[in-house]
């Protein structure tokens, strides 16, 4: 049934009292996700939208049994919030906060190592298997359960993408957005193999967006292990060259990063580029009848 | 956000970095006062851009007397200069450099920065420092080294020393070579940098190491964490308008076209521009209200865009995630208030509490031209903008 989250998945939410953790995290009861725990520092005791509130993501798992986090609290506090859940032995942490420091993602990263942890995001809509669990920001209603899986580097553009797959009677098995900051938990490629390994997944939307070079390398990972099809979108085809200080980005990335060299690699893989982003539901459609 | 080669200098300066004597005026200083104070030779006169090319762009000059130093200065100041890395119109100088000319025997290129596949700081050298180095790293891959640093251990002394033995440069000491890639290191983490350029890094008379330039760009999410840098940021490299998105921390970028647009999230932002060209338009902006935009933020967005007089119609495209429809309606009908609006407004509103936002529309009685899908939206625009 998806893939990283089910209707069995416990989620507790870090920042559920802040203005975004409570709103989100009544779209997420709505939507019948397992929240069983909030947490903010200083109100553990209480209750928020009838959830109890912890002090700790600790206290939290050893009562709850959550397994799983969604984190709302506020940048300079997201890298410690995201390691204080994986000290706790959550295994799924989904951080949505937007605009962490660069340098705190790479000491989360390097914390995470060889710990059994996985992290989605930052900076990312979060991840939602239609009918059974909703962790994120993502409206709910467009989803529809089915069978393509749904990887993004963008929120809103996902959410597009979900729509016109909807609108077409095309369900989804599970939903990712993995951020579009340049450091996070989990990539394109880490999803694609989860994707291929999943039963309820038949077929693959991957949708990316200029800068760096994510959608290379997992245009290698297609053409290489991934045997069900996959539909790309790469956003920012006509978006003007930005002003580029030094040299060092271009010694670094080569020539990858445009949309013409990701849309090649991903064309070379075997994948199947929609030209207009208004049709990628419609390019799922012809390549799965 | 982008330091000036001078701000570049006056940090590095503080992590014990070797950069030449000099300082930076702006208009109406006297250049040839700086010269005497240098009391050398020679001085450069550099113009502060925050744009590369400068030298090809006219925008260095070498001074033999403190007259010659505040005529190329002068010659500077408040004009603009073209490179490739600016616009047609180029950049207004507002600051000169003034600083002693170093002799050198050999430009290296030094450079950290963050590599985004391996997730982690990287030292990148050179021993072609100077204009061509992406021509060299395309030529001869090997001519350039990369060492990944590790974040919490900084760089290995054996990192150092295979740097060394890579670069071949015989009479720098080991440890001219160490203190200077352990203080760049530490310039470019304190200051959470995004990047840190030293091009070219001079191999002196002496046998020292002095950075002849600086190129420093600081990661705008860390800037809450470095008031000192508040009161340096110029945004020179940004148009009036791009300085009051920035206030409102709007992500904007002025375009040539005539279609404005209004849009939630970076990447649906792209794909909107991606559409309006496909269906033979041209976007006048790219702007994203953000993920969590404020009444206040959609307002002020909607009012930066019909202030823009060469917009003939409006597309917001919105699909609600933790941005909540009815706030983008909200602040729609606010700034229309303020300022009124007279082009055609197409609007695509899906997700988050959009039966409210459609409901707040309707009763404000604002004329709209409702779009069901991007497509449409796209379709619709385009006409109503020609």
């Amino acid at each position: 049934m998806g893939i990283l989250i089910n209707k069995d998945t416990r989620v507790v939410c870090q920042g559920i009292t802040g203005q975004a953790g409570s709103f989100h995290a009544e779209r997420m009861l709505e939507y019948g996700t397992k929240l069983v725990a909030g947490i903010t520092p200083g109100k553990g005791g209480s209750t928020h939208h009838g959830i109890p509130v912890f002090d700790s993501v600790l206290e939290a798992t050893k009562n709850t049994g959550a397994n799983a986090s969604v984190i709302y609290v506020p940048a300079p506090f997201a890298a410690d919030a995201i390691m204080e859940s994986s000290e706790a032995g959550i295994e799924l942490v989904v951080c949505i906060t937007e605009g962490i420091p660069t340098f705190d993602m790479i000491k989360v990263k390097k914390y995470l190592t060889n710990k059994k942890t996985r992290l989605i995001g930052p900076n990312c809509p979060g991840i939602i298997t239609p009918d059974a669990c909703k962790i994120g920001i993502m409206p709910g209603y467009i989803h529809k359960l089915g069978s393509v899986g749904v990887v993004s580097r963008s929120g809103t553009l996902t959410y597009e993408a979900v729509w016109q797959l909807t609108q077409r009677g095309l369900g989804q098995s599970t939903c990712i957005g993995i951020g579009g900051d340049p450091i996070v938990g989990t990539d394109f490629v880490d999803v694609l193999r989860l994707f291929q390994e999943d039963k309820d997944t038949q077929a693959i939307v991957l949708i990316g967006e200029i800068g760096g070079s994510a959608e290379e390398e997992a245009a290698e990972v297609i053409q290489q292990e991934i045997t069900k099809p996959v539909i790309g979108f790469i956003a920012g085809s006509t978006a003007p060259p930005g002003k580029r200080m030094g040299h060092a980005g271009a010694i670094i990335s080569g020539n990858k990063g445009t949309a013409i060299s990701k849309i090649t690699a991903l064309k070379n893989a075997g994948v199947a580029i929609a030209d207009s982003p208004a049709d990628i539901g419609e390019t799922v459609a012809r390549l799965i009848k | 956000m982008k330091v000036y080669e001078f701000q570049a200098k006056d940090i590095l300066k503080k992590y014990g970095v070797c950069v030449p004597r000099g300082k930076a005026i702006s208009h109406g200083h006297d250049a040839s006062k700086i010269f005497q104070e240098i009391g050398c030779n020679r001085c450069v006169v550099k113009a502060q851009a925050l744009a590369g090319g400068r030298g090809k762009g006219g925008g260095i000059q070498f001074a033999n007397t403190p007259a010659e130093a505040q005529k190329y200065a002068a010659s500077l100041l408040g004009t603009h200069l073209v490179t490739h890395q600016t616009s047609q119109k180029g950049i207004e100088i507002k600051y000169v450099l003034i600083e002693e000319a170093v002799s050198f025997k050999k430009e290296l290129y030094f450079a950290i920065t963050i590599d985004r596949s391996l997730q982690t700081p990287i030292l990148i050298a050179s021993i072609e420092g100077g204009m061509e180095i992406e021509e060299a790293a395309k030529k001869s891959p090997d001519s350039i080294i990369k060492e990944p640093i590790d974040i919490f251990f900084g760089v290995h002394p054996f990192q150092i020393r295979r740097i060394a033995s890579k670069l071949d440069i015989a009479g720098i000491s080991s440890t001219i070579l160490n203190n200077l890639i352990t203080n760049l290191f530490s310039a470019f983490v304190h200051n959470d940098c995004s990047l840190l350029e030293i091009n070219p890094l001079a191999i002196t008379v002496n046998d020292g190491l002095c950075a002849l330039d600086a190129k420093m760009d600081i990661d705008d999410n860390a800037l809450y964490r470095h008031p000192e840098f508040e009161q340096m940021s110029q945004y020179q490299d940004l148009s009036p308008v791009e300085v009051l998105a920035k206030k409102y921390k709007l992500s904007y970028i002025s375009l040539d076209g005539n279609i404005g647009c209004l849009v939630n999230g970076a990447g649906l932002a792209m794909a909107t521009m991606d559409i309006i060209k496909l269906h033979g338009g041209e976007p006048a902006n790219f702007l994203d209200v953000g993920g969590d935009a404020s009444l206040e933020q959609v307002t002020q967005a909607f009012k930066i865009i019909l202030s823009d007089s060469k917009v003939k119609a409006i597309l917001i495209n919105i699909f609600g995630g933790i941005m909540k429809c009815d706030v983008i309606a909200s602040g729609i009908i606010q700034a229309v208030k303020e300022v009124g609006i007279h082009i055609p407004l197409v609007m695509r509103l899906e997700g988050t509490n959009v039966d409210i936002a459609k409901k707040i529309l309707t009763n404000s009685g604002l004329s709209i031209i409702s779009a069901k899908d991007m497509k449409e939206a796209a379709s619709l625009v385009v006409r109503a903008s020609k």
